[in-house]
């Protein structure tokens, strides 16, 4: 069990901010979040493409201003749980207990859902029957490519994950690569390699065509492609892989029994308090009249209910506020001198 | 005040009022249509607002952005006349306009 003053859900830019809200006031916490890296949706919706309204900062990509909040929280040292997702919530006199997915379990006397939209899951193939060959033939990622030599692999999606596997795995499989319309998008290096490949016949390209159906019984023999014009085509596959991006599911926080307003949580715009006391909601995820779904309002929402933390994990002590260009304390906890 | 008819691919449809400015998807949202979720919130960033546009209004729609053909990509069976509503601004020119969502937006 990991004892904590807070505990943060969500490792996006106001998780983040979260974690830098509460070091300032003294407090520890944790951050868990179910993908792989820091950044939420900054770093998988939109790492390259610019951000024009983070005050004084004119300009910055989602992925430089991930950058640029860990480098700020850097002081605090917060250990970071990712590839996890919160599934229970429980409560214990005045803590909370959380279990992830991953058996691992958290006591603190706050939670802060940073949780953006939900977590990102991998879009699945429209296909019905493509449910049945997952985890056994169809796979939306590549965990170890070991398993995808020597096979027919018919590789689903114009995006930088599809044109990347592509060429790895054209190494040492053959690759059909198919996709919706002509346009590929990814970088024009990526791209001109895939060109080189189609050419030497070490790969082939089926566009714009859509899955129509898959042939086999416990394992897949074949594909069959529908054009635009409406000819089908059949493609010897042993492996699909598809790479439809991310969704973003509100997963088990449905089930936590906070006051919900559609697929967001319900706060006050005082603390930003849900209808369960210590339980904070930030950031996307919250509503309350007058919500923006702006990264600098999540900004705001994590200083105020942070205050609120203090008060619930420090209930001897008097909150004071104070301002980082001049509290000594503050500095302490930033490590400046 | 534009009319805007969305329907599913069940043949339910609701023919709404929408102000012009507004966007197609958020004129869904604010009278609680079923079939658009907007999970982004109308930033062409998750492909949840998808809709088939009847093939007649196609051309009076400004030209997709590169970005939301990038976006239809990851979108729930895209077809040819895909579009994301959270692009579709509300016009005079598009009174009569039909949508029609797809069986799932996820």
């Amino acid at each position: 069990m990991i004892k904590k003053d807070v505990i943060i859900i969500g490792a996006g830019p106001v998780g983040l901010f979260a974690v830098h809200q509460l070091g300032i006031k003294g407090l520890t916490s944790v951050v868990i979040d179910n993908l792989d890296k820091a950044g939420g949706q900054c770093i998988e919706l939109y790492p390259d493409k610019p951000i024009y309204d983070i005050p004084a900062i004119p300009e910055c990509t989602g992925k430089e201003l991930t950058d640029k909040l860990l480098e700020q929280i850097k002081p605090f040292k917060t250990k970071f749980y990712f590839n996890e997702r919160v599934e229970e919530v429980r409560k214990d006199k005045d803590n909370w207990l959380i279990k992830t997915n991953n058996q691992n379990e958290f006591q603190a006397p706050n939670i802060i859902i940073a949780g953006g939209v939900g977590s990102f899951e991998p879009r699945k193939l429209s296909l019905k029957e493509a449910e049945n060959f997952e985890g056994k033939s169809v796979f939306y990622a590549v965990k170890n490519k070991d398993q995808f030599k020597n096979k027919n692999i018919s590789i689903f999606g114009g995006g930088d994950s599809a044109l990347d596997w592509a060429l790895e795995l054209s190494k040492f499989s053959k690759i059909t690569l198919v996709h919706r319309r002509n346009e590929f998008r990814g970088a024009p290096h990526t791209l001109s390699e895939i060109k080189k490949l189609e050419d030497q016949g070490k790969l082939s390209i089926k566009t714009p065509c859509q899955l129509e159906s898959i042939e086999g019984d416990n394992n897949i023999t074949s594909i069959t492609l529908k054009y635009d014009d409406g000819k089908k085509e059949k493609v010897q596959t042993n492996i699909i892989l598809s790479f439809f991006g991310l969704i973003m599911k509100l997963g088990p926080i449905a089930e936590w029994g906070l006051n919900m307003e559609k697929k967001t949580i319900s706060v006050n715009s005082e603390n930003f308090e849900t209808s369960e006391k210590g339980i904070f909601a930030v950031g996307d995820i919250c509503t309350y009249p007058g919500k923006l779904k702006l990264i600098l309002s999540g900004f705001h929402e994590v200083a105020l209910a942070t205050v609120e933390c203090f008060k619930r994990a420090r209930p001897n002590e008097k909150y004071r506020f104070e301002f980082t260009t001049s509290s000594k304390t503050i500095q302490d906890r930033l490590g400046k001198k | 005040m534009t009319k805007i008819t969305y329907k599913d691919i069940e043949g339910n449809s609701k023919t709404l009022e929408v102000e012009n400015g507004l966007t197609v998807m958020e004129g869904a949202i604010q009278n609680n249509v079923p079939g658009i979720d907007a999970d982004c919130g109308g930033s062409m960033a998750c492909a949840t607002c998808h809709v088939y546009v009847e093939e007649k209004w196609l051309d009076k729609l400004p030209k997709a952005e590169e970005a939301e053909v990038d976006m239809i990509d990851m979108a729930f069976e895209p077809k040819k006349n895909s579009r994301l509503s959270c692009q579709i601004i509300v016009t005079d020119e598009l009174d009569g306009l039909v949508v029609t969502t797809p069986k799932k937006q996820s």
